[in-house]
């Protein structure tokens, strides 16, 4: 592997720090835990505030109804888990929160393949469908450590449900220092005129690789990263997309019900050619290497250029 | 919190009246779930006319008591009741179920005194954690009453709230089983076996009591003497009858979520009136 002079970051360590701040400013910041404080890194809010730190142990849907409790108590809780489990297990009792537009912050930890080492089971890759499905559900996906910082506060901030996806492990830095999040708003990372990559979490990098790959070919890239899941303002993302040859969707996570969906139906009848870059209806498997996992399932540079060449074709 | 004390024969009068109640606005509506606010209907009588610190004046106050009805199945006893106490107009039953109507089929925060939405099984335990947490971390002195269906406890997501409040030590919290013995498909016991159940609560650790649910003096006496230990949330074993006050309902499923035909519902209201004039409340 090529050394990258770039700085890394755990997102994990981020959210964790983050919580800390928050604690700090505001008194109704509570956090849930679901025996995973460890690797959630919620063991930092912990430390500092045990009083607001409700470990719940492996029960999951006891947990999402416990906060349910607390939001609708004036408190502003979240509720911790892996991915996988903090969406799949009490998915009931999420929707019913959403139905009350409940203010719970729901934070998946190890998100997509990124629990590499412990399997199918852990791998949380239908996530982002399961969660856009739900009426009143934001979804909020970082790309880096900047950006998770920045959406934590967000979440925070805002008034009503959100599901975040946290990344496992060290990843760069791909967005801006300076600029505020803005829930709904998707930004462009590089601007480029041939083709548009929308991405959305680690993908963000490889998708940037991507494009200085086809530069040296003469292809010009522009690269939106999709940091807002849910809601997707269709009116943005059609004039993101509009004026280039053709689209390319690239996430960690299935085919089905993510990014390549949203972008594919905000794009309906424009024209345009899309290809996407997902996980390909398949369940995840261990291995002991991120990076392999992934080019297992395709979410690799190499396939990002082939997608694009493909449109451009 | 009533401005004035109803004496139990009074209450008895209400508790049939409600049940005449439920009935019509059930039959009116061509829905709902009959048996199930029968049994429970009893405790909620002794919950809003003596027990619970919360009226229509004072509902959105931090110090209220919250009442969880987490069998949300059983809402239209639940509605009779809080438009009994003035929580909303008493002809706003007639829209039970109807399109645009906040009275649906099951529990909402839409509605004037409902805490949380609930009828999907198994929540209203833990989101009553959730609420008694908040009592005791900001010092507050409310108490949190959850009712829960007796069928309902097969949610494996309760005993993960039982064991959530004996650990945080919630004497603030409340649970009454509305142990009417039966669930759709039949008898609990048959269905999937709860008992002992007394036993499995006192072993999560919660301070356990049993009770006739549709004694009046009884569920007082029960209810005004939580918590029963401090530190331990407190949990009662309300034994009831499915389809309470109309014969041919008793102790049958099938009315869980059955609409009396006219004549049923003809002998239904006969035996009810009867019933009524014999507690003295007849006309
Ligand atoms: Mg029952």
């Amino acid at each position: 592997m090529r050394y990258m002079l770039v700085n890394m970051q755990n997102c994990r360590m981020v959210y964790g720090q983050t919580l800390v701040e928050l604690g700090r400013e505001d008194d109704r910041i509570v956090v849930l835990e679901a025996d995973l404080g460890r690797t959630t890194m919620t063991k930092l809010f912990e430390k500092e505030f045990p009083g607001r730190f409700f470990e719940v142990g492996i029960g999951e849907q006891n947990m999402i109804s416990v906060a349910a409790g607390l939001a609708l108590c004036g408190k502003i809780p979240f509720a911790n888990s892996f991915s996988v489990f903090a969406t799949g297990r009490p998915y009931d009792q999420i929707r019913v929160s959403c139905i009350g537009r409940l203010n719970i912050k729901i934070v998946g930890s190890s998100c997509g393949l990124s629990d590499f080492g412990d399997g199918a089971t852990h791998q949380a890759i239908e996530d982002v469908a399961i969660m856009r499905a739900i009426p009143n559900m934001t979804i909020l996906s970082p790309a880096d450590g900047i950006e998770t910082k920045k959406i934590v506060r967000a979440a925070a901030r805002y008034d009503g449900p959100v599901y975040i996806r946290i990344l496992r492990n060290d990843v760069p830095d791909v967005t801006a220092q300076t600029g505020e999040f803005k829930i709904g708003r998707p930004t462009v990372i590089r601007e480029g005129t041939d083709v548009v990559i929308f991405a959305h979490g680690y993908m963000v990098y490889k998708s940037l690789k991507a494009a200085e790959t086809l530069e040296a070919e003469g292809i010009s890239v522009k690269i939106v990263n999709v940091s807002t899941l849910k809601p997707i303002d269709e009116k943005i993302i059609r004039s993101m997309a509009s004026g280039t040859k053709g689209v390319v969707t690239v996430e960690e996570h299935t085919i089905i019900g993510g990014l390549a969906s949203a972008i594919a139906f905000s794009l309906r009848g424009t024209g345009l050619m899309i290809e996407a870059v997902a996980v390909n209806d398949r369940f995840g498997q261990s291995s002991l290497n991120y990076e392999q996992l992934l080019e297992h399932y395709g979410l690799t540079v190499e396939a990002i250029v082939k997608a694009i060449k493909k449109v451009l074709r | 919190m009533g401005s004035v004390a109803l004496s139990d024969r009074q209450l008895r009068i209400k508790s049939i009246q409600y049940r005449l109640k439920i009935l019509k606005y059930i039959k009116m509506a061509n829905a709902g779930h009959t048996g199930g606010s029968l049994s429970c209907i009893d405790i909620l009588n002794v919950l809003y006319n003596r027990i619970l610190r919360v009226s229509p004046q004072t509902f959105g106050h931090p110090d209220r008591d919250r009442y969880i009805q987490s069998k949300g199945h059983s809402v239209e006893a639940l509605y009779v009741v809080l438009a009994d106490r003035g929580f909303f107009g008493e002809s706003e039953l007639e829209t039970l179920c109807r399109y645009m109507s906040r009275l649906a089929g099951h529990p909402t925060r839409k509605v004037p005194g409902i805490e949380h939405n609930t009828g999907a099984l198994g929540h209203g335990l833990a989101f009553a954690v959730g609420v008694a947490l908040t009592g005791k971390k900001d010092g507050r002195a409310y108490r949190v009453f959850v009712l829960l269906g007796d069928g309902e406890l097969d949610e494996g997501s309760n005993w993960e709230a039982m064991m959530a409040a004996s650990h945080y030590g919630l004497d603030n919290l409340i649970a009454i089983v509305d142990r009417n013995m039966l669930q759709i498909t039949g008898p609990t016991e048959q269905v999937c076996r709860l008992e002992p159940l007394a036993d499995k609560l006192a072993a999560f650790g919660w301070s356990v009591r049993i009770a006739d649910g549709h004694d009046i003096p009884a569920l007082t006496d029960v209810l005004s003497a939580v918590p029963f230990e401090p530190g331990r949330p407190s949990a009662i074993i309300a034994r009831t009858t499915k389809g309470k006050g109309v014969s041919f309902m008793e102790y049958d499923p099938s009315w869980h979520h059955g609409v009396p035909d006219n004549q049923q519902y003809e002998i239904a209201q006969q035996q009810l009136e009867q019933l009524l004039r014999e507690a003295g409340g007849g006309q």
